[in-house]
């Protein structure tokens, strides 16, 4: 069976969650699997809630919209309400226990709960709670590795965030003890 | 060239950039703001002009003068602004003049929505503007798709002198996939020695006009107009047929619903159903030899669409009455889920297989 990803990374606008999937894509992309990358967009992503959705695989990727996934990163708590039933029976949901006070409902589903906030601010930088989620992520899922998300950064980010790099290495391999 | 991840808007710029295209006027709109914004920093770079008009209106006639010029050059907007356009586009094809529109549609009527939908099939196929003409209409599947296309639109565009249409929607726009700007084969193109460039020798001259006053001059032109459009009929459709052999139905969709019907050919083959799919990827020139071939296993056609239903004229035409041709459709910017599609499958099929 081909192997393939589906994931949808939801939050709110300022916490990373558009960067979160461009960096997975990205990754598979470079270890050579096809990928898509779709945003949510329209006036709800003004302070609302942000979301995409990413598919990678071996194989042709057919609808780029995921309606059931294989994982589910939620980073704040409408993120949950909205998406915890669109992850497919046997699938994970990845939650940001720093921000999420509640618990996943479906008992069909596996939930983790990471307070990724806290450890970021301890790696240096709370914006870098993504990068947290990020590290745990590849661990629940293998098909990618710490260097491969690293690789990715400096693509999805450009050159001139080279200087942020250490901090996201640390992130991410902070993110990654988690599991 | 290495593979990149770029967003549908800006793989469009490149693609453009890379084509030879100097020159882009444009005005803002969702969902493909990302196009024009691309080329305000790019076009420069390569030599080109950016330039925002006053309007959608402003847009398509600075590209009619550029043309004119024989410049490469292109416009985009999103459905209503491409409704803004369609005189342009009239007086483009009216005068013969090769350009490359991109449409990143949205739903309406109207201003509408701003989520992808395809109710512009009827706009771009049937000429949205006045009097007899057409365009060649690229629809795109992928981002791969569109780089390649836009780069093939330039081309047909100066081949037939002609404006050419690719219909994209927001999410073609809007989404990300891994894109290579591979070497397309170049076609011998005609010298634009019609275009208003150079001193022309005293006695002689050069016209662009698209107003023959005296109906004697004015058929005439138009039965040349239509003599090129029976050429582009006959060498320039393209279509893709997947699955289609013994097929039990045989679905038709374009752009981001045929991706949609792939998903669901996967999901009905667990029920041993076998759903066929013809893909459009010209919508003009209609690719109605793909439906010449029908298996004697096939039912009906499904035509499924972003729309309350449009392409299924040009479906229906195909068929010529010997299928029943069903319909399934979400407009208003919703995109169908391939259950969705599995299901009216079945029901065509009268339930359980």
């Amino acid at each position: 069976m081909a192997f393939t990803e589906e994931v949808i990374f939801a939050g709110f606008g300022g916490q990373g969650v558009l960067s979160m999937g461009r960096m997975v894509a990205y990754a598979g992309m470079l270890k050579g699997m096809n990928v898509s990358w779709l945003p949510s967009y329209g006036p709800e992503m003004r302070g609302g809630t942000a979301n995409c959705n990413v598919i990678v695989s071996d194989g042709l990727i057919g609808s780029p919209v995921v309606a059931d996934a294989d994982t589910l990163i939620v980073m704040n708590r409408p993120s949950l309400d909205k998406f915890e039933s669109w992850v497919r029976p046997g699938g994970k949901i990845l939650v940001n226990s720093s921000l999420i006070d509640i618990k996943v409902t479906r008992d069909d589903v596996e939930a983790f709960y990471y307070p990724v906030n806290e450890v970021a601010a301890e790696c240096g930088n709370l914006k870098a709670a993504n990068m947290v989620m990020l590290g745990a992520y590849i661990k629940h899922r293998s098909f990618l590795e710490e260097n491969d998300l690293l690789g990715a950064f400096l693509k999805v980010f450009g050159e001139a965030k080279k200087n942020l790099l250490p901090l996201n290495e640390k992130a991410v391999a902070a993110g990654a003890t988690l599991v | 060239m290495e593979k990149m991840l770029m967003k549908g808007n800006e793989a469009v710029g490149a693609a453009a950039i890379k084509a030879g295209c100097k020159y882009f006027f444009g005005y803002p709109i969702t969902p493909q703001n990302e196009l024009p914004e691309y080329m305000s920093r790019e076009l420069p770079k390569n030599g080109g002009t950016y330039l925002q008009a006053e309007s959608e209106i402003g847009a398509i006639n600075m590209v009619f003068g550029a043309a004119g010029a024989g410049a490469r050059v292109m416009t985009s907007s999103s459905s209503p602004g491409i409704a803004l356009k369609q005189e342009g586009i009239s007086y483009l094809c009216g005068a013969e003049l090769p350009c490359v529109i991109v449409n990143m549609s949205r739903s309406g009527p109207g201003l509408g929505g701003i989520q992808p939908a395809q109710g512009d099939y009827f706009q771009a196929t049937r000429g949205g503007g006045n009097g007899d003409y057409y365009t060649p209409v690229y629809a795109p599947a992928s981002i791969q798709e569109t780089v390649d296309l836009v780069q093939e639109a330039f081309d047909v565009a100066d081949t037939y002198r002609t404006p050419v249409i690719i219909l994209g929607d927001g999410m073609i726009g809007q989404m990300m996939e891994s894109v290579e700007f591979k070497d397309i084969q170049k076609r011998r193109l005609p010298q634009k020695d019609w275009a208003l460039k150079e001193h022309v020798e005293k006695g002689s001259k050069k016209l662009i006009n698209s107003l023959y006053i005296k109906p004697e001059e004015m058929e005439p032109h138009l039965q040349k107009i239509f003599g090129k459009y029976d050429v582009i009929k006959k060498e320039e459709v393209r279509y893709e047929k997947f699955n289609c052999e013994g097929a039990d139905v045989v679905a038709v969709a374009y752009g981001t619903v045929s991706r949609i019907v792939r998903n669901a050919i996967k999901k009905l083959e667990e029920d041993g159903i076998k759903l066929g799919l013809i893909r459009p990827i010209t919508l003009w020139p209609f690719p109605f030899e793909a439906f010449d071939e029908i298996s004697p296993e096939t039912k009906a056609f499904l035509s499924v669409e972003m729309s309350m239903g449009q392409m299924i004229d040009d479906v229906k035409i195909a068929n010529a009455g010997r299928l029943p041709v069903e319909f399934y459709g979400r407009p208003g910017g919703i995109v169908p889920k391939p259950i969705e599609v599995v299901d009216k499958v079945k029901e065509i099929l009268g339930g359980a297989k």
